[in-house]
């Protein structure tokens, strides 16, 4: 069977790149994209460690768990990002600048 | 058995490609509709790797939430967003978002070579049903009550919250100005 690091580094590969595409891009969907990239590593993390200690279904109920509340914080974000762009007519995150200065 | 484990290999190393690729394809392509795509890559890729790790319940969950709501609902957003959803590229702040870029990848490049350092005793043998629906529907329903239900609730919240949000201010007010917008985010 395939050991279990083979999944923790995909996993940490896939983290990293929704993280630098986080930092990185400047489209908010994009952004919103990355976060769920990197909730997606971490669920596999989870569900990976839940195979090399199976005793209890830890792993997997979390998993469950961060689906559901990705559902929900995707619906929630992207309500906030039809808001900012019928606002600033744009979905560049740097245009959210209204409580600068 | 050497057979089966080549067969393992293979069927992890394409699912692994197919995620990194789709991955790469979300964060690097400029028109975000094929990074919608691209995530729905990654997204069946990592379904795929649950049903490897034993967990068939969290693969059609995954299948069902993210392939068939959460990216549906991207592309929703960006096709009602229209063209301004690819926003032009721009190089204001460039040198700090690489040097964020750059120092992130270090602290995960590092995570990464740990990790793959590190190893782990060798997974017991499962008992039968690990992962089944029956199984997790136990767990959810006798352990994780409290946190089940609270995720329900959550869920109808967010709900109410998006439609509230994303709704503005009530379409009988004459044209929209800044004030209107603003007053509806706040809602």
């Amino acid at each position: 069977m395939i050991p279990i690091p083979a999944f923790l580094v995909l996993a940490g590969i896939l983290f990293g790149i929704g993280a630098v595409g986080f930092l990185v891009r400047r489209n908010v969907l994009v952004a919103l994209m990355s976060i769920e990239l990197m909730l997606n590593a971490v669920n596999l993390t989870f569900v990976a460690f839940n195979r090399a200690y199976p005793r209890a279904h830890v792993g997997h109920t979390t998993a469950f768990f961060v689906i559901a509340i990705a559902a929900a914080e995707a619906a929630v974000g992207l309500a906030i990002v039809l808001a900012f762009f019928r606002l600033r007519k744009t979905v560049r995150s740097d245009a959210a600048d209204i409580l600068k200065n | 058995m050497q057979q089966a484990d080549t067969l393992e290999r293979i069927y992890f190393a394409l699912c692994a490609v197919l995620a990194i690729a789709g991955a790469l394809g979300t964060v690097a392509s400029p028109n975000p509709i094929r990074g919608a795509m691209s995530l729905l890559f990654t997204i069946i890729a990592v379904a795929g790797l649950y049903l490897q790790l034993h967990a068939p319940f969290l693969a059609a969950i995954q299948l069902i939430v993210y392939a068939g709501a959460v990216v549906v609902l991207f592309l929703f957003v960006i096709m009602l967003i229209g063209p301004a959803a690819v926003a032009p590229r721009d190089g204001r702040a460039l040198v700090p978002r690489i040097l964020a870029g750059l120092a992130t990848s270090a602290v995960v490049v590092t995570t990464i070579l740990v990790l793959s350092k590190k190893t782990f005793p060798r997974p017991p043998v499962l008992q039968h049903g690990f992962g089944s629906v029956e199984a997790i529907g136990e767990a959810l329903f006798t352990d994780y009550l409290v946190p089940f239900e609270a995720i329900s609730f959550l869920l109808m919240v967010a709900i109410v919250g998006a439609v509230a949000v994303a709704r503005g201010k009530s379409t009988a007010s004459p044209a929209p100005s800044d004030d209107d917008a603003v007053s509806g985010g706040e809602a």
